[in-house]
Protein backbone atom coordinates (compact mmCIF):
# COMPACT_ATOMS: atom_id res chain seq x y z
CA UNK A 1 0.00 0.00 0.00
CA UNK A 2 2.56 2.56 -1.15
CA UNK A 3 3.05 4.63 -3.61
CA UNK A 4 2.65 2.78 -6.84
CA UNK A 5 -1.33 2.18 -5.36
CA UNK A 6 -2.00 5.94 -4.86
CA UNK A 7 -0.45 6.68 -8.51
CA UNK A 8 -2.31 3.69 -10.42
CA UNK A 9 -5.32 4.55 -8.23
CA UNK A 10 -5.29 8.15 -9.23
CA UNK A 11 -4.71 7.32 -12.81
CA UNK A 12 -7.90 4.64 -13.12
CA UNK A 13 -9.89 7.10 -11.31
CA UNK A 14 -9.35 10.32 -13.77
CA UNK A 15 -9.36 7.92 -16.70
CA UNK A 16 -13.15 7.18 -15.50
CA UNK A 17 -13.74 10.10 -14.63
CA UNK A 18 -12.78 11.33 -17.98
CA UNK A 19 -14.61 8.43 -19.66
CA UNK A 20 -17.74 10.31 -18.52
CA UNK A 21 -16.96 13.99 -18.56
CA UNK A 22 -15.15 14.70 -21.80
CA UNK A 23 -17.44 15.88 -24.66
CA UNK A 24 -16.45 13.87 -27.92
CA UNK A 25 -17.22 10.43 -27.88
CA UNK A 26 -13.99 8.94 -29.04
CA UNK A 27 -11.84 10.73 -26.34
CA UNK A 28 -14.44 9.32 -24.37
CA UNK A 29 -13.54 5.49 -25.73
CA UNK A 30 -9.45 6.78 -24.90
CA UNK A 31 -10.53 7.60 -21.11
CA UNK A 32 -12.12 4.37 -21.04
CA UNK A 33 -9.17 2.22 -22.11
CA UNK A 34 -7.06 3.99 -19.86
CA UNK A 35 -9.67 3.30 -16.66
CA UNK A 36 -9.35 -0.22 -17.90
CA UNK A 37 -5.11 -0.61 -17.99
CA UNK A 38 -5.26 0.95 -14.65
CA UNK A 39 -8.01 -1.50 -13.10
CA UNK A 40 -5.69 -4.17 -14.76
CA UNK A 41 -2.63 -2.56 -13.05
CA UNK A 42 -4.59 -3.06 -9.69
CA UNK A 43 -5.51 -6.52 -10.48
CA UNK A 44 -1.83 -7.27 -10.63
CA UNK A 45 -1.34 -5.63 -8.08
CA UNK A 46 -3.34 -7.92 -5.73
CA UNK A 47 -1.61 -10.65 -7.31
CA UNK A 48 -3.99 -11.70 -9.62
CA UNK A 49 -1.60 -11.90 -12.12
CA UNK A 50 -4.74 -14.34 -14.60
CA UNK A 51 -7.47 -12.04 -13.80
CA UNK A 52 -5.09 -8.79 -15.00
CA UNK A 53 -3.90 -10.23 -18.19
CA UNK A 54 -7.69 -11.28 -18.96
CA UNK A 55 -8.76 -7.71 -18.40
CA UNK A 56 -6.18 -6.40 -20.53
CA UNK A 57 -7.12 -8.39 -23.42
CA UNK A 58 -11.05 -8.60 -22.80
CA UNK A 59 -11.37 -5.12 -22.05
CA UNK A 60 -8.35 -3.04 -23.61
CA UNK A 61 -8.17 -5.23 -26.00
CA UNK A 62 -11.86 -6.39 -27.28
CA UNK A 63 -14.71 -4.17 -25.51
CA UNK A 64 -12.50 -0.60 -25.65
CA UNK A 65 -12.81 -1.62 -29.93
CA UNK A 66 -16.53 -2.28 -29.78
CA UNK A 67 -16.98 0.85 -28.38
CA UNK A 68 -15.01 2.55 -30.96
CA UNK A 69 -16.64 0.96 -33.35
CA UNK A 70 -19.85 1.42 -32.30
CA UNK A 71 -19.06 5.13 -32.03
CA UNK A 72 -18.02 5.34 -35.74
CA UNK A 73 -20.85 3.56 -37.04
CA UNK A 74 -23.53 6.03 -35.05
CA UNK A 75 -21.36 8.77 -36.40
CA UNK A 76 -21.22 9.42 -32.22
CA UNK A 77 -18.02 11.50 -32.43
CA UNK A 78 -19.95 14.48 -33.06
CA UNK A 79 -21.40 16.25 -30.49
CA UNK A 80 -24.67 17.58 -30.87
CA UNK A 81 -24.99 21.07 -31.24
CA UNK A 82 -28.35 21.66 -29.49
CA UNK A 83 -27.70 21.58 -25.25
CA UNK A 84 -24.62 19.86 -23.89
CA UNK A 85 -23.91 16.39 -23.44
CA UNK A 86 -25.94 16.11 -20.83
CA UNK A 87 -29.29 15.27 -20.51
CA UNK A 88 -31.86 17.14 -18.94
CA UNK A 89 -32.38 15.85 -15.51
CA UNK A 90 -28.68 15.41 -15.09
CA UNK A 91 -28.71 17.28 -11.50
CA UNK A 92 -31.22 14.06 -10.03
CA UNK A 93 -28.66 11.91 -11.46
CA UNK A 94 -25.65 13.52 -9.90
CA UNK A 95 -27.48 13.48 -6.33
CA UNK A 96 -28.22 9.86 -6.76
CA UNK A 97 -24.79 8.94 -7.51
CA UNK A 98 -23.20 11.34 -4.73
CA UNK A 99 -25.49 9.67 -2.75
CA UNK A 100 -24.55 6.22 -2.98
CA UNK A 101 -21.03 6.93 -3.04
CA UNK A 102 -21.77 8.30 0.38
CA UNK A 103 -23.04 5.70 1.51
CA UNK A 104 -20.43 3.18 0.27
CA UNK A 105 -18.12 5.24 1.35
CA UNK A 106 -19.67 5.31 4.83
CA UNK A 107 -20.32 1.63 4.87
CA UNK A 108 -16.88 0.86 3.90
CA UNK A 109 -15.02 3.18 6.12
CA UNK A 110 -17.31 2.21 9.58
CA UNK A 111 -16.79 -1.24 8.49
CA UNK A 112 -12.94 -0.97 8.73
CA UNK A 113 -12.04 -3.10 12.31
CA UNK A 114 -14.17 -5.78 10.82
CA UNK A 115 -12.96 -6.37 7.22
CA UNK A 116 -10.20 -9.19 7.07
CA UNK A 117 -6.59 -8.45 6.65
CA UNK A 118 -5.00 -11.57 6.00
CA UNK A 119 -1.45 -10.57 4.71
CA UNK A 120 -0.52 -13.88 3.39
CA UNK A 121 0.15 -13.99 0.32
CA UNK A 122 -0.96 -16.58 -2.31
CA UNK A 123 -0.28 -16.36 -5.67
CA UNK A 124 -2.83 -18.42 -7.49
CA UNK A 125 -1.35 -20.00 -10.62
CA UNK A 126 -2.67 -20.24 -14.00
CA UNK A 127 -2.76 -24.14 -13.34
CA UNK A 128 -4.76 -23.83 -10.37
CA UNK A 129 -7.03 -21.95 -12.06
CA UNK A 130 -7.40 -24.46 -14.94
CA UNK A 131 -7.87 -27.09 -12.09
CA UNK A 132 -10.45 -25.28 -10.73
CA UNK A 133 -12.30 -24.41 -13.57
CA UNK A 134 -11.93 -27.86 -15.49
CA UNK A 135 -13.40 -29.28 -11.78
CA UNK A 136 -15.34 -27.48 -9.02
CA UNK A 137 -16.21 -24.74 -11.71
CA UNK A 138 -17.20 -26.92 -14.75
CA UNK A 139 -21.10 -25.93 -14.91
CA UNK A 140 -20.21 -22.56 -14.87
CA UNK A 141 -17.86 -22.07 -17.43
CA UNK A 142 -20.12 -24.21 -19.42
CA UNK A 143 -22.84 -21.83 -19.01
CA UNK A 144 -20.76 -19.17 -19.97
CA UNK A 145 -19.99 -20.58 -23.13
CA UNK A 146 -23.35 -21.18 -23.43
CA UNK A 147 -24.01 -17.41 -23.24
CA UNK A 148 -21.48 -15.92 -25.03
CA UNK A 149 -22.64 -17.70 -28.19
CA UNK A 150 -25.91 -16.51 -27.50
CA UNK A 151 -24.73 -13.41 -26.96
CA UNK A 152 -22.91 -13.25 -30.02
CA UNK A 153 -25.83 -14.74 -32.36
CA UNK A 154 -27.83 -12.56 -30.80
CA UNK A 155 -25.87 -9.08 -31.03
CA UNK A 156 -25.43 -10.43 -34.56
CA UNK A 157 -29.08 -10.79 -35.33
CA UNK A 158 -29.86 -7.71 -33.60
CA UNK A 159 -27.51 -5.62 -35.54
CA UNK A 160 -28.32 -7.29 -38.95
CA UNK A 161 -30.12 -5.01 -41.45
CA UNK A 162 -33.53 -5.66 -42.01
CA UNK A 163 -33.66 -4.04 -45.70
CA UNK A 164 -34.03 -7.65 -46.81
CA UNK A 165 -37.34 -8.51 -46.73
CA UNK A 166 -38.41 -5.36 -48.26
CA UNK A 167 -36.51 -6.12 -51.55
CA UNK A 168 -37.30 -9.20 -52.03
CA UNK B 1 -3.33 3.15 5.68
CA UNK B 2 -3.12 0.33 7.58
CA UNK B 3 -5.31 -1.66 6.05
CA UNK B 4 -4.62 -2.11 2.30
CA UNK B 5 -8.17 -3.20 1.79
CA UNK B 6 -9.57 -0.19 2.52
CA UNK B 7 -7.68 1.62 -0.26
CA UNK B 8 -9.22 -0.58 -2.75
CA UNK B 9 -12.67 -0.55 -1.44
CA UNK B 10 -12.41 3.50 -1.43
CA UNK B 11 -11.30 3.06 -5.42
CA UNK B 12 -13.87 0.72 -6.18
CA UNK B 13 -16.56 2.97 -4.60
CA UNK B 14 -15.89 5.93 -6.48
CA UNK B 15 -15.38 4.38 -9.88
CA UNK B 16 -18.94 2.45 -9.42
CA UNK B 17 -20.03 6.37 -8.27
CA UNK B 18 -18.13 7.89 -11.16
CA UNK B 19 -19.92 5.39 -13.36
CA UNK B 20 -23.26 5.49 -12.07
CA UNK B 21 -23.05 9.13 -12.42
CA UNK B 22 -22.03 8.72 -16.40
CA UNK B 23 -24.83 6.24 -16.86
CA UNK B 24 -27.60 8.66 -15.31
CA UNK B 25 -26.70 11.70 -16.39
CA UNK B 26 -25.50 11.98 -20.46
CA UNK B 27 -27.58 11.97 -23.32
CA UNK B 28 -25.73 9.31 -25.67
CA UNK B 29 -26.76 6.04 -25.23
CA UNK B 30 -22.90 4.71 -25.62
CA UNK B 31 -21.71 6.69 -22.72
CA UNK B 32 -24.15 4.72 -20.54
CA UNK B 33 -23.08 1.89 -21.51
CA UNK B 34 -19.23 3.02 -20.78
CA UNK B 35 -20.59 3.89 -17.31
CA UNK B 36 -22.50 0.73 -16.99
CA UNK B 37 -19.08 -1.03 -18.12
CA UNK B 38 -17.14 0.76 -15.08
CA UNK B 39 -19.47 -0.01 -12.60
CA UNK B 40 -19.16 -3.85 -13.67
CA UNK B 41 -15.43 -3.15 -13.40
CA UNK B 42 -15.71 -1.21 -10.02
CA UNK B 43 -17.46 -4.72 -8.93
CA UNK B 44 -14.72 -6.62 -10.02
CA UNK B 45 -12.01 -4.45 -8.13
CA UNK B 46 -14.11 -5.75 -4.90
CA UNK B 47 -14.39 -9.20 -5.76
CA UNK B 48 -10.49 -9.58 -6.52
CA UNK B 49 -9.83 -6.88 -3.29
CA UNK B 50 -11.75 -9.10 -0.93
CA UNK B 51 -10.18 -12.99 -2.64
CA UNK B 52 -6.46 -10.81 -1.62
CA UNK B 53 -7.31 -9.93 1.68
CA UNK B 54 -10.02 -12.40 2.69
CA UNK B 55 -9.07 -15.67 5.02
CA UNK B 56 -9.51 -18.44 2.30
CA UNK B 57 -7.16 -17.20 -1.12
CA UNK B 58 -6.55 -20.74 -2.24
CA UNK B 59 -10.28 -21.84 -2.45
CA UNK B 60 -10.34 -19.27 -5.75
CA UNK B 61 -13.79 -18.54 -5.04
CA UNK B 62 -13.67 -14.41 -5.55
CA UNK B 63 -10.91 -14.87 -8.66
CA UNK B 64 -13.34 -16.83 -10.37
CA UNK B 65 -16.30 -15.03 -9.61
CA UNK B 66 -14.35 -12.12 -11.19
CA UNK B 67 -13.72 -13.94 -14.17
CA UNK B 68 -16.98 -15.47 -15.17
CA UNK B 69 -18.22 -11.66 -14.56
CA UNK B 70 -15.55 -10.40 -16.83
CA UNK B 71 -17.13 -12.99 -19.32
CA UNK B 72 -20.97 -12.02 -18.77
CA UNK B 73 -19.60 -7.79 -18.81
CA UNK B 74 -18.23 -8.27 -22.56
CA UNK B 75 -21.61 -10.28 -23.44
CA UNK B 76 -23.32 -7.21 -22.29
CA UNK B 77 -21.52 -4.93 -23.67
CA UNK B 78 -21.44 -6.64 -27.34
CA UNK B 79 -25.11 -7.21 -27.09
CA UNK B 80 -25.66 -3.02 -25.63
CA UNK B 81 -23.58 -2.00 -28.74
CA UNK B 82 -25.54 -3.90 -31.32
CA UNK B 83 -28.61 -2.59 -29.75
CA UNK B 84 -27.37 0.79 -29.51
CA UNK B 85 -26.39 0.63 -33.95
CA UNK B 86 -29.91 -0.87 -34.44
CA UNK B 87 -31.63 2.03 -32.90
CA UNK B 88 -29.40 4.28 -34.45
CA UNK B 89 -30.20 2.80 -37.61
CA UNK B 90 -34.18 2.82 -36.99
CA UNK B 91 -34.05 6.41 -35.64
CA UNK B 92 -31.08 8.01 -36.53
CA UNK B 93 -30.12 8.70 -33.17
CA UNK B 94 -28.74 7.88 -30.05
CA UNK B 95 -29.89 10.88 -27.74
CA UNK B 96 -31.65 9.05 -25.39
CA UNK B 97 -33.57 12.42 -24.70
CA UNK B 98 -35.02 11.46 -28.39
CA UNK B 99 -36.35 8.20 -27.43
CA UNK B 100 -39.50 8.63 -26.40
CA UNK B 101 -41.32 6.55 -28.49
CA UNK B 102 -42.55 4.45 -25.62
CA UNK B 103 -43.64 7.29 -23.55
CA UNK B 104 -47.38 7.70 -22.58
Amino acid sequence: MGFPFWLIAALTVAGGMAAVLLRNLVHCALALTIAFAGLALLFLQLDAQFAGFVQILVYVGAVAILVVFAILLTRGSETPKDGGVFSKTWGAGLVIAAAIFAVLAWAVLESRPGLPHETGTHNASVQEIGTALMGRYVLPLEIVALLLTAALIGAVIVALHEKKEEAR
Amino acid sequence: MAQPLVGYLLVAAILFSVGLAGALTRRNAIVVLIGIELMLNAANLNLIAFWRYGPHPEALTGMMFAIFSIAVAAAEAAVGLGLVISIHRHAQTTDLDQMNRMKG
